[in-house]
């Protein structure tokens, strides 16, 4: 073996950096490889390198120039630096078991930031085994597929510097990595991760005019060309991104500000793609023609440069050829390629043609296929008025074909029926079931898009696509009365069909926010009420018609005068408040659940209306609800909690006949609600109760205003010993809504804002703050301040800072240590931090308190809990460690095989 | 082959299937539907139907007032309730060879079949079907025999009086044919004929066997099309708890079988979550017991989940469970030890669905004035509102959930897309939709060709033609061939043989050998008997190439050829020979003129293209 040879010697080495290329050794030198080769079996230096916070001594003047010289960035910390050779020899290693795919591309994520920030020669240059790494995969071995990946894309991305990309053409490393005679010829390019790892590894490599060459020479273009018809479509779509990329990069410089230019002048490299495009365009197979769309799409999605401009000038006569086929070939990449185009600011402005292309597209393509163009015209900020109707017209066709199958009023077809085009419709409606229901499910839904957009068409259509909604909703549950021989195929095609009944239900939820002719709205509520009545909606149709049911109640006009429901509304929910009592039994938990959800936000909407009231009080709805309380599915415990808490808060929590229960026999709903919090084993109950604990509290609700201290008290005491943040969280929730209702007090000041209270003299400080030392909020705080679950330790920081900011003013006893307790809490605070959190605090005087406060360091655990929690596991060199300890824990099995 | 329709009511067909002299009955279901014509029989005496007013026409005229009853505005007859039984006319029973059971439900009818026909043929079905069948027959029997009736209306089946009638009396169809219950005896006798059919097939149905197959009789699809199964026992969960929860107390008419188990299981899961452990759940039939029990021992016949419980082990359904934890209690009857365990409010399963007969009558005396109590109608072979005629006015609240697992539309057009079977016959009640519902064209059997339906008292010619046989070789036979392999994998044989055909069987024997000729009379005799065996000539096979077979008519001397293209094959021309041969796909022709030896050369040239044996 020959002896290992100093760093300095190294091609371009340390003390050469700066002096540039012109010193390395020409290309391919023995010297080139040869160092590369040792640099794998080198053993780490033993003397750690400094941490290099340098200047970028290596990087050229125009890489300088492009990322801003002199900016200091941390190439790599030693302990990396010495990890690293340990690393490339467990890489190259064929026998030593790859680690994982993720561990992998976390080092790539690393050495990205790396080079992003530094001179990647300067990186080669200091870590000799990286190069040695990329020789080494070279050489026909049995390598992991996904280590040559890796080193593919390593490869590329210290290429994409151009000093450094010189540097390593001096070895004709890259040809031999991406050229012919790399792995594109080899077996291992039947994996499709290699595949991969050769575009990524080109795309991070075509930065600059010399990669262009470079990818001239090696003919990488052409295999891109190949690889857009790829098995893997992973490796496809990527081939597809660089051939944009590469097109961008070669127009990048020359054609820049040149609109007029022509194709024909454009670069060499440019021109090969463009015919190519063309050529595809032309294409019989549709593949070839999709990839061709993609590439363009991509390519004025990205570029809005003039050049783009050109290039559509000279496709878009191909493109508008594509439309003359029938069918249409390629028709989802078209829509998207056209409405690509029609957003580029560059090319809608430019090209005539194009919303004739537009227009020509919507009537050429099929109902299914047209519908999303027309929705992409329609959100276009500008577009002709005569496109946007036609789009309008295509968009709206299944529901006016609906519409005329179950004969609705010509009334309201005219203004639906934009053009002839309803038969083709038709046709795709009634052949089958699977396309009835998709093109139905996908018009609600674009409708639905479109319906908030400042730009959707205007005047909106409201009363037909009421009309035609409750049709199809009415048609799903086979209460429709089809007039025409279609329409009795959609009704058997859509009887039953749960996702178009959703979609359905969706949109009318959506429509409420316009409004409708009464006897539309009549027809709205009674479809409503026949999926709310109905035994055979299913549990996500029912919550949908929930949901639509409440955005309706919601949007009906309140009576003049009073804010309660109007009588229609009234009317209404008279008929619904019994279906309700059956929905809360039923045995599919989801219904219960969906239907409390329901009735909580209906309290919490007309809670105060008398005729509400009287209605939900006259039916069981509240017996049942406070009987979910103990329903068996966690979630329903949860949502009746917050039901029974809106109940109670409206004071409409039924005390079944109370004369015989005088006196408070029945268990009140407080205690209840604390049961629940102490004992329920799941953690969704329980965060619930809080929920309505701290609205009780805030709401000054009557169970807790009689004696606010006990009950705060009592609560913390529970919330701190549970198993679940969020419910600790929401602890410090309602401690700072008390400690807001305790120090705001004696003045309605916000207690949020930074400016500290109106001075009080110590004295009342102590008053104020006893009632929090009293119910032990500090003790409470304090604990949550150390817990295990960042969240909650962040949340009761923000709380003991802004008490501290509180109390700051108040001046209170000189120097924490003169008091004798505020050592020993200190001490306390200390051990609970250290995670024995064993000992209670007890009673503390207000006293304490401040003192123990101001002694914290609260800014800087603060600033500690902002970091992220997993800082030290996601650190480059605890992923090196990972990496190299699963090897080495592998080959000590290897060790005691053999 | 001809299908002779007995019945007329979809779910509970029988249809007898003749072919080739075999006749098989294909189910024998018992429609009870007759029955709702009749006034309930109480098990405890009831004022109220013992004093309901008779019936007397417009004109006044009260001669049927003994057997006629009035309810609210609805007549009924005051007698024991009797059946429609399937058609006997049609055919004679007595010819009837085999009888196919499918199902419990459609094995009612089966004693009036075997018992006063002179069928003396066998009956298969599998087990659970027999012993589930026996205990609803017995149920059938006990409800019936517990109340004696002395009354035995006849009157208002006179075809003169019955026109006189009001609805749906008047409309009765076949009311002579009705008949009371058969007997326990009758019942035994029935089932002795009965040979059980082994498990053999996997559950759910392997439909593979039924794929392409000539002619699928369908019945006994859905009887409530418009809903599902799983909605409905979720509706009557909902109902169940509501009344339970103010009070009240719920009756659920049911079959001792079927339904009823899935209810229990259902509450099963149900009852903890709506709060309802504390509620007492009563079984009462006179086969509860047995019926709970059969339940658990038939696991092979279950569904796989089902099945695997019985290695945990555990009982296939949790009634059990609901039984050892006394949340669930069977009696034989509502007299006896249930009087003393009876706790109000309770959920009650009992029969029998029409409301006619069994202990549901004696709980729809005692609910029905409440409005907390909830009468629930789970079972489909009843209209609801018709079972609850007699018993208006009503102040219980009564909830329709019919529960109906049979096959839907789309399960059977799924199925028929699948199977894809040549013809498809059925009820004529499946061919349109619902009356009720009749723009639901989905809820019809819509295939291609359109299904050929029949009614009550119908005879159908199937559509099914046999065009080959299945014929067996005798072994000596079939080693005398000597195969002659024509293509690659396609071998043939020549066979002389005699057919031997008996009871649709089909045997080619050897041909009997030529007995030696010994003398003149017996050798006449001889080849009288033997079919006439002369030698055969070759048969032919292959294609002729023509170039090549021109080359060959070269070769052997003959000049000026010309071929012609026609539409079926070729003409070869030999002018000078004033010859033509025709060659076709399968003929070869040769015209010459009166010259035998010329044509003998020609044929000899013809034959060596193709292949002999």
């Amino acid at each position: 073996m020959p002896p290992a040879r100093p760093d300095t010697e190294y091609p371009g080495g340390r003390g050469h950096a700066s002096s540039g290329h012109s010193l390395a050794p020409s290309a391919g030198s023995p010297a080139f490889w040869r160092d590369a080769r040792r640099a794998l079996g080198r053993v780490p230096p033993s003397v750690p390198a400094k941490i290099r916070q340098v200047a970028r001594p290596g990087a050229g003047p125009e890489a300088a120039e492009g990322r801003g010289a002199g900016i200091s960035s941390l190439i790599m910390d030693p302990e990396c630096s010495q990890l690293l050779p340990a690393l490339c020899s467990v890489l190259a290693d064929p026998r030593q078991p790859v680690a994982d795919d993720t561990c992998l591309e976390k080092l790539l994520d690393w050495f990205k930031t790396i080079t992003e920030a530094g001179s990647s020669l300067l990186l080669l240059q200091e870590n000799p085994c990286l190069l040695g790494l990329l020789c080494h995969v070279l050489k026909p071995q049995d390598l992991s597929p996904r280590v040559l990946s890796f080193s593919l894309r390593l490869a590329g991305m210290l290429a994409a510097q151009e000093d450094c990309f010189q540097y390593l053409q001096q070895g004709e490393l890259l040809p031999r990595l991406f050229g012919e005679a790399g792995p594109l010829g080899g077996a291992a390019w039947t994996a499709p991760s290699v595949r991969s790892g050769w575009i990524q590894g080109l795309r991070s490599l075509a930065r600059h005019p010399s990669a262009l060459c470079f990818l001239a020479d090696c003919g990488a273009v052409d295999t891109i060309f190949s690889l857009q018809g790829d098995s893997s479509l992973f490796v496809a779509s990527a081939a597809g991104q660089l051939l944009v990329h590469i097109l961008g990069l070669s127009l990048q410089g020359p054609a820049e500000g040149h609109p007029g230019l022509q194709t024909g002048d454009w670069p060499v490299c440019a021109q090969k793609i463009v015919s190519h495009i063309e050529e595809s365009l032309r294409s019989a197979a549709t593949p070839q023609i999709t990839q061709a769309l993609n590439v363009l799409t991509t390519t004025f999605g990205h570029c809005h440069d003039p050049w783009t401009q050109v290039l559509w000038g000279r496709l878009s006569p191909l493109v508008a050829c594509l439309l003359e086929k029938d069918p249409v070939p390629a028709a989802h990449s078209l829509v998207d390629l056209l409405l690509s185009v029609a957003r580029s600011p560059v090319l809608s402005s430019s090209s005539s043609g194009l919303w004739e292309t537009l227009a020509q597209t919507l009537s050429h393509l099929s109902p299914t296929q047209a519908g999303p163009l027309a929705l992409g015209i329609l959100k276009l900020q500008e577009c002709p008025q005569v496109l946007r109707a036609q789009a309008f017209a295509v968009l709206l066709q299944p529901l006016t074909c609906v519409l005329e199958a179950t004969a609705q009023a010509p009334g309201l077809l005219d203004s639906l029926d934009g053009t002839g085009g309803a038969s083709v419709t038709v046709d795709t409606l009634l052949p089958s079931k699977a396309a009835c229901v998709g093109l139905l499910c996908r018009t609600l839904a674009h409708l639905e898009l479109l319906q908030p957009l400042p730009q959707r068409p205007s005047p909106w259509p409201q009363a037909p696509l009421l009309g035609a909604t409750v049709t199809i909703l009415r048609l799903c549950s086979g209460s429709a009365t089809p007039t025409s021989d279609a329409g009795g195929h959609l009704c058997a095609f859509l009887v039953g069909c749960v996702r178009v009944q959703r979609a359905a239900l969706d949109f009318l939820g959506t429509l409420s926010q316009g409004t409708g002719p009464r006897e539309l709205v009549t027809q709205v509520f009674a479809v409503l009420l026949e999926y709310l009545t109905s035994p055979d909606s299913s549990p996500t149709v029912l919550k949908k018609a929930f949901q639509a049911t409440f955005r309706w109640l919601q949007s009906s006009p309140e009576t003049p005068g009073c804010s309660d429901l109007d009588p229609h509304a009234h009317l209404f929910l008279r008929e619904l408040l019994p279906v309700l009592p059956k929905r809360l039994c039923s045995p599919c938990w989801e219904v219960r659940d969906s239907g409390l959800e329901f009735l909580t936000q209906m309290i919490g909407r007309w809670g105060g209306q008398a005729g509400f009231r009287r209605a939900l009080l006259a039916s069981e709805v509240p017996e049942l609800t406070e009987q979910l309380l103990r329903d068996p599915e966690s979630y329903v415990r949860a949502s009746a909690v917050a039901a029974m808490g809106q109940l109670s808060s409206q004071g409409l929590r039924v005390t079944p006949a109370s004369p015989e229960h005088p006196g408070g026999q029945q268990k009140s709903l407080l205690a209840e609600l604390l049961h629940i919090l102490s004992t329920d084993s799941e953690g969704f109950p329980r965060r619930a109760v809080m929920h309505v604990f701290t609205q009780w509290l805030r709401d000054g609700h009557a169970d807790v205003a009689g004696d606010t201290e006990r009950f705060v008290a009592r609560v913390l005491q529970v919330a701190s010993q549970d198993l679940d943040w969020e419910v600790r969280a929401q602890g410090l929730e309602l401690a700072l809504v008390f400690l807001e209702q305790t120090l705001g007090r004696p003045s309605s000041h916000c207690p949020y804002a930074v400016t500290p209270p109106v001075a009080a003299p110590p004295s009342s400080l102590a008053q104020a703050l006893r009632p929090l030392c009293r119910v032990q909020l500090f003790e409470f705080a304090f604990r949550a301040l150390f817990d295990c679950d960042r969240p909650v330790a962040q949340k009761s920081c923000d709380l003991l800072l802004f008490l501290r900011a509180q109390t700051a003013s108040y001046g209170g006893p000189q120097g924490s240590g003169s008091v004798p307790e505020v050592a020993s809490v200190e001490a306390a605070l200390q051990r609970w931090q250290a995670g024995d959190q064993g000992q209670p605090l007890g009673y503390l005087e207000p006293e304490v308190v401040v003192a123990v406060l101001r002694s914290m360091d609260l800014e800087g655990l603060r600033g500690a809990l902002a970091e992220s929690s997993d800082r030290v596991e996601k650190s480059p060199q605890s992923l090196l460690q990972d990496v190299l300890a699963t090897v080495g824990a592998l080959g000590e099995d290897e060790a005691d095989c053999y | 082959m001809k299908l002779y329709c007995l019945s007329g009511h979809p779910t509970l067909p029988c249809n007898v299937l003749k072919f080739k002299s075999t006749t098989i009955m294909l189910d024998c279901g018992l429609d009870m539907t007759s029955t709702l014509n009749f006034l309930p029989l109480p098990l405890v005496q009831s004022p109220r139907l013992s004093n309901l007013p008779g019936w007397s026409l417009k004109d006044g005229n009260a001669f049927l007032d003994k057997e006629l009853k009035e309810c609210s505005g609805h007549v009924f007859v005051d007698s024991v309730p009797e059946f429609c039984l399937p058609e006997t006319e049609l055919i004679d029973l007595s010819t009837v060879d085999v009888i196919l059971i499918s199902n419990y439900h459609c094995m009612m009818a089966l004693p009036y079949i075997t018992e006063h026909t002179g069928f003396t043929g066998t009956v298969y079905a599998t087990e659970p079907t027999v012993q589930i069948g026996r205990l609803l027959m017995e149920e059938l029997v006990n409800f019936i025999e517990r109340v004696p009736k002395a009354q035995s209306a006849s009157l208002w089946k006179n075809k003169d009086i019955q026109r006189l009638l009001p609805s749906p009396l008047k409309d009765a169809v076949e009311v002579s044919t009705w008949r009371r219950c058969y007997t326990m005896q009758e019942v035994n006798s029935a089932l002795s004929k009965i040979q059980l059919v082994g498990y053999s097939q996997k559950i759910p149905m392997d439909q593979a066997s039924l794929k392409n197959s000539d002619v699928l009789v369908l019945t006994g699809l859905t009887q409530i099309p418009t809903a599902n199964p799983d909605g409905m026992v979720g509706e009557f969960c909902s109902n169940l708890a509501l009344t339970v929860r103010n009070g009240g107390n719920v009756l659920v008419p049911c079959y001792p079988s079927g339904v009823i188990y899935d209810l229990l299981e259902c509450l099963y899961q149900y009852i903890d979550s709506a709060g309802l452990s504390n509620i007492p759940f009563y079984f009462i039939s006179p086969v509860a017991n047995s019926s709970l029990e059969f339940s658990q021992i038939f696991a092979e016949w279950l569904c796989h989940n089902k099945q695997t419980k019985v290695y945990l082990p555990e009982p296939p359904f949790p009634h059990a469970e609901l039984i050892q934890t006394n949340k669930l209690k069977h009696y034989p009857s509502l007299h006896g030890d249930f009087s003393s365990d009876f706790r109000q409010p309770c959920v009650v399963f009992t029969g029998h669905p029409s409301l006619r007969f069994g202990d549901v009558v004696h709980f729809m005396e005692l609910w029905g004035k409440s409005s907390l109590n909830t009468v629930i109608f789970t079972e489909p072979d009843f209209s609801y509102l018709e079972a609850l005629a007699p018993y208006q006015p009503l102040a219980m609240k009564c909830i329709y959930c019919p529960i109906d697992t049979r096959l839907n539309f789309i399960q059977v057009s799924k199925l028929l897309k699948e199977v894809q079977p040549l013809h498809v016959v059925c009820p004529e009640q499946y061919t349109q939709p619902p009356p009720a519902q009749s723009h639901r064209m989905d809820l019809m059997i819509d295939c291609q060709p359109p299904a050929m339906s029949y009614r009550r008292a119908e005879v159908l010619a199937l559509p099914f033609k046999r065009r080959y046989e299945k014929i067996e070789i005798m072994p000596e036979l079939a080693d005398s061939l000597v195969p002659m392999e024509i293509k690659p994998g396609i071998s043939l044989a020549t066979v002389s043989a005699v057919l031997h055909t008996k009871d649709n069987k089909h045997v080619l024997q050897p041909p009997p050998r030529p007995t030696q000729p010994t003398g003149g009379k017996k050798r006449k005799r001889a080849s009288d008997d033997i079919p006439d065996c002369k030698v055969l000539k070759p048969l032919l096979s292959g294609s002729i190439p023509v170039e090549q077979f021109v080359q060959a008519l070269e070769k052997h001397g003959f000049s000026d050829i010309k071929v012609e293209d026609t539409a079926k094959g070729h003409i070869v021309l030999l002018q000078e020979a004033e010859t033509l041969i025709q060659i076709e796909e399968d003929s070869t022709h040769i015209i010459c003129d009166n010259d035998e030896m010329l044509r003998v050369r020609l044929r000899d040239l013809v034959l060596k293209f193709l292949q002999k044996f």
